[in-house]
């Protein structure tokens, strides 16, 4: 990835209410950036806003006592997100259902994981230090 | 963010004004559900003030469409950016939903 900076770290508690300010933060960076509108507006904030849902909701299970941290990286060909919750972790692909099927389109829930790997480039689930998912998308 | 909702004719009309996520998705299924309940029928949900939806929110809108229809009524769509075209067609759901371009052909579609 070259040589990297990172554009913020932040840990929130693990409340819902807490996504937007994170996502409005990770917007600014895009646009500095100069990210095309569609990253800025769609890929970003809903990847994000996804994985930071996840964390809080099925990785910290919402316990007001744990946190979530976030990351932003930002290298010469890519933004990256980091996302760490407290939780046990989970198999992306097992766990990523396709939506789109005929007997999935009427779901309430299973978009989150598809979309985040729609709108990413790339997105991983590994564990150093809790949990963490990395979103991955080039800058180009 | 906000959530409005005003009488267009027989039309329950609802602006979504700001994101529709999973911090929100629960105040604007409350109103729509309150308004079911009262035995309105027709609703069209307005997004040419909103910014993004998630997962969560999309997920509100096939539950309210599911409730709505098994009441008799109908769920329809108006004013989609292109953004959020590209959410609905990425998630299929672009095939489940009437969509208008803007609320007036919205309106004339009931």
């Amino acid at each position: 990835m070259g040589e990297s900076r990172v554009a913020f770290d932040l840990q929130i508690p693990s409340d819902v209410e807490y996504i937007e300010g994170v996502v409005e933060l990770a917007r600014q960076r895009c646009r500095e950036l100069k990210l095309s509108p569609t990253k800025c507006s769609l890929n970003v904030p809903v990847a994000l806003t996804e994985a930071l849902a996840n964390a809080i909701l099925r990785g910290n299970e919402a316990s007001g006592g744990k946190q979530v941290r976030v990351r932003a990286i930002i290298s010469d060909t890519d933004l990256v997100f980091e996302i760490v919750d407290e939780g046990p972790g989970f198999d992306l692909d097992e766990c990523t259902v396709d939506c789109t099927t005929e007997e999935n389109l009427t779901r309430e829930e299973g978009r989150g994981l598809f979309l985040m790997r729609q709108l990413m480039d790339r997105v991983e689930s590994f564990r150093n230090q809790g949990n963490v998912v990395r979103l991955t998308l080039h800058r180009g | 963010m906000s959530f409005s909702i005003k009488k267009q004719g027989e039309v329950v009309v609802v602006d979504v004004e700001g994101q529709l996520i999973v911090g929100n998705r629960q105040e604007l299924k409350q109103k729509v559900l309150d308004e079911l309940e009262k035995g309105e029928k027709k609703f069209l949900i307005d997004f040419s003030q909103t910014g993004y939806i998630d997962s969560s929110g999309l997920g509100v809108l096939v539950s309210l469409s599911k409730k709505i229809r098994e009441q008799g009524g109908e769920l329809r769509l108006a004013n989609l950016n292109d953004d959020l075209q590209t959410l609905f067609e990425l998630t299929k759901l672009d095939t489940l939903f009437q969509i208008s371009d803007t609320r007036e052909r919205a309106l004339e579609s009931f």
